[in-house]
């Protein structure tokens, strides 16, 4: 590519080593392996069932693996859990939509800012200035990323009522509201048509480049995983099959394999 | 134009000062009788800070939790044993203390919920109603040794003054209900609220954003009790002026309950609607029957059919508008609001098409 990016790919931020997990007797992953650079954009793919989402599960904490551990720039952490990755930096968004229903876009997308918040329900309860102080920085962030999702004319609207595609973006934003370095995307583009689609990339891309933030997406059309990442990972049955830069992978004749099919 | 966050927009602060206007003048100076403050206000205010505290744990935090009466009554004896034991820490201290203690509770009871949901929690909060209430008939420390069963409440004196008329004691319910009111609203509009609600609607998802589970329910525990206590001491000091165990019964919890939901989960307004709702139905059923019926039926039926409408009512709620009475009323100003939109549409017309 002939432009310059301002955050240049550095080193892994992001090592899954030797992962397994189980439910009982299905083996969902089995001693995976891989790694994710800072500032890149990286994919999960693979057939349905591969552990793609057991994958996002395990590097978030939502899943404990049964063998394997997980290292966030290069240190090795215990007792993973959801809190514990948002804490050092690590946002996500789900593939069945985990949004706040009830409450309205800006709402859903301030709680992303939960970890900018440092006041206590006390301080909260009697209005103090720096209260005020702090919520307006979290307000203003929070317009920031609606005007940059271009969805200012629903943020006072309950996201419940809002259809599949636009509630994809609001999850996008709470993700981003974080400031999170990694942000993981489970399915972003699923169920969305192409004018959807190409907007989606073009958000992903933009707050790659823009802020630096490293992506890792599973995403099942191809044509957009070949063009948005950096680098691929293909799991099928819960193991890896191919790693590398989207050219690499589609020439992997087991990758081929899994995709295709192929005669035994 | 950049939008600026403020606490009260120029509605709230017209709401509260329309409230503040009919309940401190108003109010007052054309309701004369005893009846109205010790039977009505008085425990309308106070139940209403009661329901506040179950909407905190149940409309806003998602937490099924049926125990409000049972931290009630531990506000309630505590603040007759801080009156009778630490006197110098005067009414407004012991009060403050009393709502503490029952947070200490809230936080103990709370915490099932880590770990059971749903119908569950509820099954397991109803161990404070029975724990709080067995601890205090089993222990005679907490009844000053009284033999009799019922203790009678000891005086309100604030800064010397007592407060002893029923209008002085609606004055004490209000201001204290309009204090913590106020308070409840802060949280719920701010972060504090957010993090509950966010728990309430996804909790997986909360977590992924940096809500702690673990604080969060047990916070919306602890401040719902404190709530509950506040309002069972002013329960047993403003309208029973009698504190025994019994008052503080599971039906309370229930009625509690469907103040709740009657009022509208998730709403402080909804509080007030459902503890009226609550408080003035019987009131009106019993006109009803004296004054249409002329005493031809009987007190007991009228007390079924009551129970019978309640029982109706909640289910017609839980089908049709979960959000209760609040979001009917939310409805009904917007009906109103563009009735009167288009009438000025008309009449505009009206101007242009004469001219």
């Amino acid at each position: 590519m002939a432009y310059e990016r301002k955050f240049k790919i550095g080193k892994p931020i992001l090592e899954v080593n030797n992962i397994s997990l189980s439910f009982g007797g299905v083996k969902a992953i089995t001693d995976t392996s891989f790694n994710v650079l800072e500032h890149e954009v990286r994919a999960i793919i693979g057939p349905n069932g591969a552990g793609k989402s057991s994958m996002l599960n395990c590097i978030n904490g939502i899943y404990k693996p049964q063998k394997g551990t997980v290292s966030f720039r290069g240190q090795v952490i215990p007792n993973i859990t959801p809190n514990i990755m948002a804490q050092m930096g690590l946002s996500r968004t789900f593939q069945n939509l985990a949004l706040f229903k009830r409450m309205s876009v800006l709402d859903n997308i301030l709680v992303g800012r939960k970890l900018h918040t440092k006041t206590n329900f006390l301080e909260v309860a009697l209005q103090l200035p720096k209260v005020k102080k702090e919520e307006k920085l979290n307000r203003d962030r929070s317009e920031e990323i609606i005007s940059f999702l271009e969805i200012e004319d629903i943020k006072d609207t309950p996201v419940g009522k809002l259809p599949y595609g636009l509630q994809k973006k609001v999850e996008l934003g709470r993700a981003l509201a974080t400031d999170s370095t990694i942000i993981l995307l489970d399915e972003p583009m699923a169920g969305m048509n192409v004018e959807e689609k190409r907007d989606m990339c073009r958000f992903i891309l933009k707050v790659n480049d823009e802020l630096g933030t490293t992506m890792v997406l599973i995403e099942h059309d191809m044509g957009v995983v070949m063009d948005i990442s950096d680098r691929v990972v293909v799991l099928d049955y819960g193991k890896v099959i191919g790693d590398g830069t989207p050219d690499e992978v589609r020439s992997n004749q087991k990758v081929i394999d899994a995709y295709l099919g192929v005669e035994h | 134009m950049k939008p600026v966050f403020m606490t009260y927009t120029k509605k709230d602060l017209i709401n509260l000062a329309v409230c503040m206007f009919l309940s401190v003048l108003i109010i007052p100076t054309f309701i004369k009788t005893e009846y109205w403050y010790t039977s009505i206000l008085i425990p309308w205010l106070c139940l209403a800070l009661a329901t506040i505290g179950q909407q905190i744990v149940m409309g806003y935090t998602g937490q099924l939790a049926l125990g409000a009466a049972g931290f009630m009554a531990a506000g309630a004896f505590a603040m007759f044993n801080l009156i009778l034991r630490v006197p110098d820490l005067g009414f407004v201290g012991s009060l403050i203390v009393s709502g503490l203690i029952a947070a200490a509770f809230g936080i103990l009871f709370g915490l099932p919920s880590l770990k059971v949901r749903g119908i569950y929690l509820m099954v397991a909060t109803l161990a404070s109603q029975f724990f709080i209430i067995w601890m205090i008939d089993k222990f005679g420390w907490f009844k000053n040794y009284d033999s009799s069963g019922i203790i009678t409440a000891q005086d309100i004196v604030i800064l010397g003054k007592p407060f002893t008329t029923p209008l002085a004691m609606y004055f004490v319910c209000l201001a204290v209900t309009t204090v913590l009111t106020l308070l409840a609203m802060n949280m719920a509009r701010g972060s504090t609220g957010r993090n509950w609600m966010a728990v309430r609607d996804m909790d997986i998802a909360a977590e992924s954003m940096g809500v702690s589970l673990l604080r969060t329910k047990v916070q919306a525990f602890a401040i719902s009790a404190f709530y509950c206590g506040v309002a069972g001491a002013l329960f047993a000091f403003c309208y029973l002026k009698s504190l025994e165990p019994v008052a503080f019964d599971i039906k309370l919890s229930f009625k509690i309950l469907f103040m709740c939901i009657l009022g509208g989960l998730g709403t402080i307004n909804g509080a007030f609607i459902g503890a009226a709702f609550i408080l003035l139905f019987p009131v009106l059923l019993n006109a009803i029957g004296n004054n249409v019926f002329h005493g031809a039926i009987d007190a007991t039926i009228i007390s079924s059919i009551e129970q019978v409408i309640f029982g109706g009512l909640m289910i017609i709620f839980m089908i049709y508008e979960p959000l209760g009475m609040a979001k009917l009323w939310e409805n009904l100003k917007q009906i109103i609001k563009s009735k009167l939109s288009s009438s000025n549409i008309r009449s505009l017309k009206s101007v242009k098409e004469k001219n």
